[in-house]
């Protein structure tokens, strides 16, 4: 006999009721709604010197030493050539490449719209990376403007310990 | 290889959900309403299937394409999943096409759902943007319309395309839904209409986005003989094509435009490409189909277009990745009405993605579906005897389907094989 198994009275077997869990949401046709959440273990990897990077306020990409490739947003490996690359410090001085300010967003970000989206563009370097850019009405920001990048005081080891603030003229 | 048709295809009416039937009924009805058209085949003449759908957190059930095949009956045959974003439905019919043209099977059949309705809109546009770089790009804001408004921000920054030029994609193809019974957004839209509605990343609005739907579609391929033997209208899936590029936006390079036969290195000099303003793997499967079904100019050897137009921005982009266009001419494009109904070449008469809905895994099959029936001739037959849409003496067209940010992308040419 299991755990949830047990004898009543009249010594017939009974399963024991239950009140927790799926909710019935509607009645035809049922529909069952219940809450799914799970601790999820991500590694940064072979990416993890970036984010270490970012809890010292440095910007970091890849530069491949066989074909000369740049890489704003860093990878392990050269996607021109296949080599394995460098870690290339960046300049914490760039300019806007384009933009858009997101009034919604998924539910994760929901919370923090409007936020304004940016991908950075270097000089001489083949690439770019995308980031938040925060001091900056939504009707301001221009393609080309010099912006600087910022980091949290407080590290969370996320891409968003680095955002960009526009270059003082 | 040899010669590949598509003899028959049904779908579900788009919905924004469909509680009565689960992912296996949906694809069942469009089944049976793709046998019913081809009454000469039974079950035992199918020698297979290609599933379609993209996102397993939609679904929360692993495995679900075997399940299809096991409640169309189609077990113990051979069947697989095909899984590429946004353009999982044009890799399903050209993973049911590779299946037909080497040999393998005489019939195969393709099909594809997605039921969005599952979970509430934010969220999902949360699992759809698990489908960008979890690493540097999901965790500082993703949002795919997000990531489609930077793009054409740059697209418009360096061609002059406009908003009012997006909005006139968003009217034209909710337009034309208004006769296609399947559409689960159809509306009669002033261009007023979509600059006025509720800005979600700027530029686009909400009118210039799909909607998530639940719904399926469902197509069968054949080879020669057995189409002939089948039916007396098969179309020839006459070209394939496929193309990707880095799923990071941040890694698109600046190299020098891929050039269709009838362009020239001197029309595009001082541009930069891809960059994030156009799609290189769009250009690249546009290229490989063409080539396989001889086309030149695709302007003057097109009848239609079914594209991917999950935003108006992507419609205006793949004209130009399509070569309809000069590259930066898209926005003049539309605005001239060459893609409007009675145009040059229609695209999107079925109402696209904008106006149909974007169950993503039938998605690519439902561009399928319409570009079958409008080369058969028989778009009144299946719309309740509203042949508005139908293009009159529709030989060739072209189906196009696209994955995330342009990081798959499929072009398949059909035409008249009767």
């Amino acid at each position: 006999m299991s755990a949830e198994q047990r004898t009543n009275s009249a010594g017939k077997v009974k399963l024991e009721e239950q009140e927790i869990g799926a909710v019935l949401y509607n009645v035809d046709p049922i529909i069952m709604k219940y809450h799914y959440e799970i601790d999820y273990m991500h590694s940064y990897a072979q990416d993890s010197p970036f984010f270490e990077g970012l809890s010292k306020g440095e910007l970091w990409g890849s530069k491949c030493p066989v074909c000369g490739s740049t890489f704003g947003t860093p990878r392990g490996h050269c996607m021109n050539c296949g080599a394995k690359t460098e870690w290339m410090q960046l300049p914490l001085e760039a300019k806007i490449h384009t933009y858009t300010t997101c009034y919604f967003g998924s539910q994760e970000f929901l919370a923090e719209t409007p936020f304004t989206l940016i991908l950075v563009e270097w000089p001489n370097v083949d690439t770019f990376f995308l980031s938040r850019l925060l001091g900056v009405a939504p009707d301001e920001v221009k393609i080309g403007m010099p912006v600087r990048a910022k980091f949290r005081r407080l590290s969370q080891f996320k891409p968003t310990d680095v955002y960009f603030v526009p270059e003082e003229s | 290889m040899r010669p590949v048709y598509m003899i028959a295809g049904g779908i579900t009416k788009f919905a924004k959900a469909s509680p009565r039937k689960d992912f296996r009924y949906m694809v069942k009805e469009a089944f049976d309403q793709a046998m019913a058209d081809v009454p000469g085949l039974t079950l035992d003449m199918i020698d297979g299937s290609v599933a379609s759908y993209f996102s397993d957190h939609f679904t929360r059930q692993l495995m679900a394409g075997i399940m299809v095949h096991d409640y169309l009956g189609l077990t113990p045959k051979p069947s697989k999943r095909i899984e590429s974003g946004g353009a999982t439905g044009g890799m399903c019919i050209q993973s049911a096409w590779e299946a037909v043209a080497s040999g393998r099977m005489d019939v195969c059949a393709a099909f594809g759902f997605e039921t969005m309705s599952h979970v509430n809109t934010w969220k999902g546009n949360e699992f759809i943007a698990l489908a960008s770089d979890t690493n540097f790009d999901y965790p500082v804001g993703g949002f795919y319309t997000g990531y489609y408004a930077m793009m054409v921000k740059r697209h418009m920054y360096e061609f002059g395309t406009t908003e009012e030029q997006l909005a006139a994609v968003s009217v034209k193809n909710h337009a034309n839904a208004l006769h296609n019974p399947y559409a689960q957004f159809p509306a009669e839209l002033t261009i007023e209409d979509v600059l006025k509605s509720e800005m979600i990343a700027d530029p686009l609005k909400r009118l210039d986005i799909c909607v998530m739907s639940d719904g399926a579609a469902a197509v069968i391929l054949a080879s020669e003989e057995m189409a002939r033997k089948l039916t007396d209208k098969p179309v020839r899936i006459s070209g394939v094509g496929t193309g990707t590029d880095a799923m990071r936006m941040a890694d698109r390079p600046s190299r020098e435009v891929i050039l269709l036969p009838h362009e020239n290195a001197a029309d595009y000099k001082g541009l930069k490409y891809p960059g994030v303003h156009s799609f290189r793997g769009g250009r690249t499967a546009a290229k490989e189909a063409y080539k396989m079904a001889g086309i030149t100019n695709p302007l003057e050897e097109l009848d239609f277009v079914e594209l991917h137009d999950a935003f108006t921005s992507s419609e205006i982009q793949t004209y130009e990745d399509l070569g309809l266009c000069k590259y930066g001419e898209g926005g003049k494009f539309v605005e001239s009405g060459a893609a409007g109904l009675g145009g040059k070449v229609p695209v999107n008469p079925s109402g696209g993605l904008l106006a149909c809905g974007h169950p993503v895994g039938a998605t690519g099959l439902m561009q399928g579906v319409f570009a079958l029936w409008q080369l058969q001739g028989t778009i009144g037959q299946h719309f309740n005897g509203d042949d508005t849409l139908q293009i009159k003496n529709a030989k060739r067209g072209l189906i196009h389907s696209h994955a995330g940010t342009g990081t798959y992308i499929t072009v398949s040419v059909m035409e008249r094989g009767f």
